[in-house]
């Protein structure tokens, strides 16, 4: 059987992610819709997380789903001892198909393998995260009508941070200069930087984060630097305010220029940005929902041209 | 023949396992699953050796490995020599060879990996011999080869 879960968009070919976002682009126009009439969507949350649990189950329910789950792993029985796959085969035999958050790395690779239905990642520890990754692919070309050629600026922990890593990895079709602004203990891994010099992806690394650092920002995707990342704590004390953005660091900004961020935001952005023309991390917020509509009907197998030419649109 | 030629006993038929780190032995025992073979096994440790100092030696009678068997040692042993014996010539020398996918062998390091978490096999790619790096297929960690570690119930 071929599997159509998504573990990863890690290995998705540029055409598979401009479908994605075609589809993205008509769930926006149209959300509330039938086309998983009739289905059910289990959401298995083994670690909570209220954002994207919210996100998936009302993707689902615009379309039409009905869901099961569970929200917080205290109630399975995974507390007593039962195994992942265990859980897994006794859930797809109730649902169509399984959105699941797991705290333990390839979890979600591994219950893709057992699983007779398709499994979508909604999060496995610090490896993949693919519907935030859609979410900000799309919320980039929603904003600057295009996804090549951008200056991408990752700001904060670039070290941890598992959606700056998956960006990284899905831009890499689309020829964008990244740039990287981030304190010496959560510094761009070598790894990602090999990666980068591998396919040909243009980097820079910067020491400050000022206005003049940021004038050629189409994007700035903000990240909070976490004092629990660090060994040292006064190492934590001296960078700590170094990677907040101030509006007046916005003075230089290009037009065009939008702030990412994967929410929630502690005080890495002053709460007075958000009334500027820049901020874009609550609609980009909104957005998760049209992306997960996308991974699941094409999870589930229905085509971009089904959904094109759905007529059943609930105003 | 000279009475310092041979060490250990010559084999009629079989396979003779050349070369291995003495500090590695053990490893390719249990990775070739000698302690359940039934017919004779000759095992010389810590033998003298011109070109290593110290290493150690596998005769097994009537044993044949499949390349996949061998390629097994990759991990631990790169640098050992095979000879298949029949009727006590050496008829074929064998290298080992990194497959592309280790299942079930090496452990992955990550404590937050799923594999260490699930009653389940592991599963490694090798990632080329210029970057020297196996990867965890379930979790993604990277993995030196020189610091690889063996799950230790190999199933």
């Amino acid at each position: 059987m071929e599997s159509r879960s998504l573990v990863t968009i890690a290995n998705h070919s540029r055409q598979k992610i401009e479908y994605l976002i075609r589809m993205a682009q008509e769930f926006e126009k149209h959300p509330n819709r039938r086309l998983l009439e009739g289905r059910i969507v289990a959401t298995l949350f083994f670690e909570p997380s209220t954002r994207t649990r919210l996100s998936f189950e009302t993707a689902a329910n615009r379309l039409g789903a009905k869901v099961i789950g569970f929200a917080d792993p205290k109630v399975t029985s995974g507390t007593k001892g039962e195994t992942l796959k265990d859980t897994i085969m006794m859930v797809s035999n109730y649902a169509d198909i399984i959105v699941m958050r797991h705290h333990l790395e390839g979890a979600a690779q591994y219950a893709s393998e057992v699983s007779p239905v398709p499994i979508v990642n909604a999060g496995d520890g610090a490896n993949q995260h693919p519907s935030q990754t859609m979410l900000d692919l799309y919320t980039i070309y929603q904003t600057q009508g295009t996804l090549e050629n951008l200056n991408i600026y990752l700001v904060g922990d670039l070290k941890y941070g598992r959606t700056v890593h998956s960006l990284l990895t899905a831009m890499r079709h689309f020829s964008p200069t990244f740039h990287f602004i981030a304190p010496d203990e959560l510094a761009m891994p070598e790894h990602y930087k090999m990666y980068c010099r591998e396919k040909g992806i243009k980097y820079v690394e910067h020491q400050d984060f000022d206005a003049d650092t940021i004038a050629g920002a189409d994007i700035l995707y903000m990240t909070r630097v976490q004092r629990e990342r660090f060994t040292d704590l006064d190492e934590y004390e001296r960078v700590k305010d170094r990677y907040l953005l101030k509006k007046k660091m916005l003075s230089k900004a290009k037009p065009n220029m939008k702030i990412l961020h994967p929410l929630p935001r502690v005080n890495e952005i002053e709460y007075s940005i958000d009334d500027t023309p820049y901020a874009y991390y609550f609609q980009q917020a909104r957005n998760g929902l049209y992306a997960r509509q996308a991974i699941l009907c094409d999870t589930l197998g229905i085509t971009l041209e089904e959904i094109i030419n759905d007529k059943i649109i609930i105003k | 023949m000279k009475r310092q030629a041979l060490q250990v006993a010559a084999l009629q038929n079989g396979t003779v396992i050349d070369h291995i780190p003495s500090a590695k032995l053990f490893q390719v025992i249990s990775l070739l699953h000698l302690e359940r073979e039934r017919s004779a096994v000759t095992i010389g440790y810590n033998l003298k050796s011109q070109k290593m100092g110290h290493k150690s030696i596998i005769k097994i009678a009537d044993k044949f490995f499949s390349d996949d068997e061998i390629n097994q040692l990759s991990v631990v042993a790169p640098n050992v020599t095979l000879s298949v014996i029949r009727d006590y010539e050496v008829v074929e020398k064998k290298e080992v060879r990194m497959p592309e996918e280790l299942i079930g062998i090496v452990h992955c390091d990550n404590h937050k990996c799923i594999t260490n978490n699930e009653p389940m096999q592991t599963r490694f790619h090798f990632l080329g011999a210029e970057r020297g790096t196996l990867q965890c297929h379930y979790c993604n960690r990277e993995i030196k080869l020189s610091d690889v570690k063996l799950v230790t119930k190999i199933k």
